[in-house]
């Protein structure tokens, strides 16, 4: 096909149907003057789009097919000899095509709605989603309880816990190992090791001790978790309480499983070149707590949380004007902006090792450093044993 | 021999309703009320001296009434219509004036000080729950956090000069309840809720009624010590607002502070420093010792006191009446969608509204 003939479409720039002219089109015109008399003819034909006296005809039929609930009421209708009263049931069904969401009725509302609810909760719905109304009510009106340390058992587990879930059983693949170490009731200590930037490996080791061992963490963060707007709110719903001796003493006596990583900032700011070598375990205190409350300390091994962010540099003058520890720098943050944020999908191992007792000391026996140093020794000597181990294991940090 | 009892800061409504009940109480052969204005209600059978504790009169009071118990209640966090320097005035210089007083009566026996948790102050280095042993994180350098620090010192100041009288201090909880007038309750009776965005602070309360009985308890039993008391329980600031109906403003934390002394300056509300804090840490106080040591149980729990305010005071928008109508139409639509009819329209209108 060589010069095809242009065929121009639409009106050649003449005055017509949408081009914005009052005048209208010559089929317009046509049409109105088709039209049943009407007192004021002049006006209908001055406004061009369609006056309710053209469309009837063939929207009924039209209406009558597509939308079942309405069918029977039409199907009352057309048989029937024009009334004016059908005239008027016939005009609003035409308004109700002009705008179909107006038109849709309840009834199709309602039945959509319901196969959703059927799709989303399965066949027993009802209930499920009175329930999660009942739960969005007790919300709202603020029906709900939480201890002393403004942890909220209800958030955590339906919404916290859901949203972590998948990353740690698809992204992460955390392998949970000696569960059997975790009481099923009284206190314990949970003590681990502390890497990965942002403290990612508590969350996961709350969850991981929440499906497997069905029971709280409750972890113990620095000053500076309750100094960050959000992260404050977040970490007290959390379970999250401050990293001290009275609170730390007061959980265990109250036979809650604290988590508290003694590294610290050292241990989750350190470059990614010093991976899986512990740090110094802070003072000890945490020993001293256990020592004193009589609980076990369960020595606990993360593997993977060291290449989620691969630290490779910081910014200290601008941590230290913001106040904060350190400002990362990753290969991927923040050159890639945003995308930098999404932790990389290393392979994770949790180990909980044997529990260490401390039920043989008594209570004065919490200060004496000597004792203290020792327990602490032991402690970081296991993690450290077993995160070589577990390295050693491990096919490769992606695997 | 009865007790003849010295009751500060009988102006204000508490301090008011307090030496009524003590007066009515059988143990107690005379109540005198000291403040410097005339309290604004019926003082019953408590006589009342305007006076200045500031002033040595006080002293002269306490001689010739031969008075042998002295409850300080004036003590107060808000300054009111007078400002910081005049707060502090009254509360420090006061408690010292009544302290030297205290000190020259051979009679006095027992001194009772209503201080309040606010002597712990709040910050983001606070433990959970503040022990009486425990001490203010960080110290103010203003405030009524100092003033309370400070006045608490006067007051083990004296005890140990005077062994031989039983000083009892209370660390009181925010006293919540229908009828009070504290600047707790104005902050609550706000129609929207102003908040530090990001924070959720824990909070205790005690009900205005057992605070009265906690003081006349620590007034007529033989203890001496310091006690926390508040009801049992904490209630996160979110859960409070959500309990009122209120909608909350959760504001950035340097904005609160212009909006709160443009509050301030407006009498609706009073906004401190230490208030400010409290709204972003809060604090919790343990209060085993109240239990076991003071032999004082609460009537009425953080939660219940809490309720009891919130039934006086009118429901916001979100009230709870409301959203369990939203919620019965809801379900009834939803849920009764496969039964009847009628049910629909019912449904639809509580789907929109």
């Amino acid at each position: 096909m060589g010069d095809a003939e242009i065929i121009p479409i639409g009106t050649r720039g003449k005055p017509g149907r949408g081009t914005g002219s009052t005048k209208p089109s010559s089929s317009a015109r046509g049409l109105a003057t088709r039209a049943p008399a009407k007192p004021s003819e002049k006006k209908a034909a001055a406004t061009p789009v369609a006056p309710d006296t053209i469309v009837p005809e063939p929207a009924v039929p039209g209406i009558a097919a597509t939308a079942p609930p309405v069918a029977d009421v039409a199907a009352q209708q057309v048989p029937s000899p024009r009334t004016p009263a059908d005239e008027l049931a016939r005009a609003a069904v035409t308004e109700d095509h002009r705008h179909p969401t107006a038109g849709i009725p309840a009834v199709d509302w309602i039945s959509g709605f319901t196969t959703a609810a059927v799709e989303m909760f399965g066949a027993d719905w009802e209930p499920r989603l009175a329930a999660f109304l009942a739960f969005l009510r007790r919300r709202l009106t603020g029906d709900y309880t939480v201890d002393e340390y403004g942890f909220d058992a209800e958030i955590t587990q339906r919404f916290f816990m859901t949203a972590i879930r998948p990353v740690a059983e698809k992204w992460f693949r955390i392998e949970v190992r000696g569960v059997e170490n975790i009481p099923t009731v009284g206190g314990a200590l949970v003590v681990s090791n502390h890497s990965g930037t942002v403290p990612i490996d508590g969350m996961m080791t709350a969850i991981s001790i929440h499906d497997h061992a069905h029971r709280f963490l409750r972890p113990l963060g620095a000053d500076l978790v309750f100094k960050l707007p959000i992260v404050s709110e977040l970490a007290r719903k959390g379970g999250v309480t401050l990293a001290c001796n009275e609170d730390a003493e007061r959980m265990l006596r109250g036979g809650e499983i604290v988590g508290v990583w003694p590294e610290g900032f050292k241990g989750i700011g350190k470059p990614y070149s010093e991976r899986y070598k512990l740090q110094r375990f802070g003072r000890g205190g945490f020993v001293s707590a256990a020592i004193r409350t009589g609980v076990p300390i369960i020595p606990t091994s993360v593997v993977g949380a060291e290449e989620i962010y691969p630290l490779v540099g910081n910014i200290p003058s601008l941590a230290r004007l913001l106040g904060v520890p350190y400002i990362p720098i990753t290969p991927f943050f923040p050159l890639l902006g945003p995308l930098g944020l999404v932790p990389l999908p290393s392979k994770w191992i949790i180990e909980f090792g044997e529990p260490i007792r401390t039920d043989e000391y008594d209570g004065a026996q919490a200060d004496d450093p000597m004792l203290v140093f020792n327990v602490t020794d032991q402690v970081r000597e296991t993690i450290q044993q077993t995160l070589y181990t577990l390295l050693m294991q491990r096919k490769s940090v992606f695997g | 021999m009865g007790r003849v009892v010295l009751v500060t800061g009988v102006a204000r409504d508490l301090g008011r309703r307090f030496a009524r009940q003590l007066a009515a109480a059988p143990a107690v052969d005379r109540v005198i009320g000291v403040d410097v204005q005339p309290p604004r209600g019926d003082l019953g059978s408590v006589s009342f001296v305007r006076a200045d504790i500031r002033n040595p009169i006080i002293a002269k009071v306490i001689m010739r009434e031969h008075v042998n118990t002295v409850v300080h209640m004036s003590v107060l966090p808000s300054p009111g219509a007078a400002g910081r320097t005049a707060a502090k005035e009254l509360n420090v210089i006061g408690t010292m004036q009544l302290l030297a007083a205290c000190q020259q009566s051979p009679e006095l026996e027992h001194f009772v000080l209503k201080s309040s948790t606010a002597v712990y102050g709040s910050s983001n280095r606070d433990p959970a729950m503040f022990t009486e042993g425990m001490n203010a994180k960080r110290s103010a350098a203003v405030g009524f956090t100092k003033d309370i620090n400070e006045v608490e010192g006067y007051v083990r100041g004296f005890a140990r000069r005077r062994p031989d009288v039983r000083v009892t201090t209370l660390r009181t909880a925010n006293a919540l309840g229908p009828g009070v007038n504290t600047p707790t309750a104005a902050y609550f009776r706000l129609p929207v809720i102003p908040t530090v965005l990001g924070f959720d602070p824990r909070m205790q309360f005690l009900n205005d009624g057992d605070l009265l009985d906690v003081i006349e308890h620590a007034t007529l039993a033989d203890i001496a010590g310091t006690f926390n008391v508040a009801g049992d329980g904490v209630l996160m600031l979110s859960q409070a607002i959500r309990r009122l109906g209120r909608p909350a403003l959760p504001l950035p934390g340097f904005a609160v502070g212009p909006l709160g002394s443009a509050m301030r300056q407006a009498r609706v509300a009073d906004f401190s420093r230490e208030q400010i804090a409290y709204l972003a840490y809060g604090r919790g106080v343990d209060t085993t010792r109240m239990r076991t040591v003071l032999g004082f149980q609460p009537s009425r729990t953080t939660e219940q006191a809490f309720a009891e305010f919130a039934a006086s005071i009118e429901p916001g928008v979100i009230s709870e009446r409301r959203v369990r109508a939203a919620e019965s139409a809801l379900a009834g639509a939803l849920g009764g969608s496969r039964g009847s009819r009628p049910a629909l329209t019912d449904g639809d209108g509580g789907h929109h509204g």
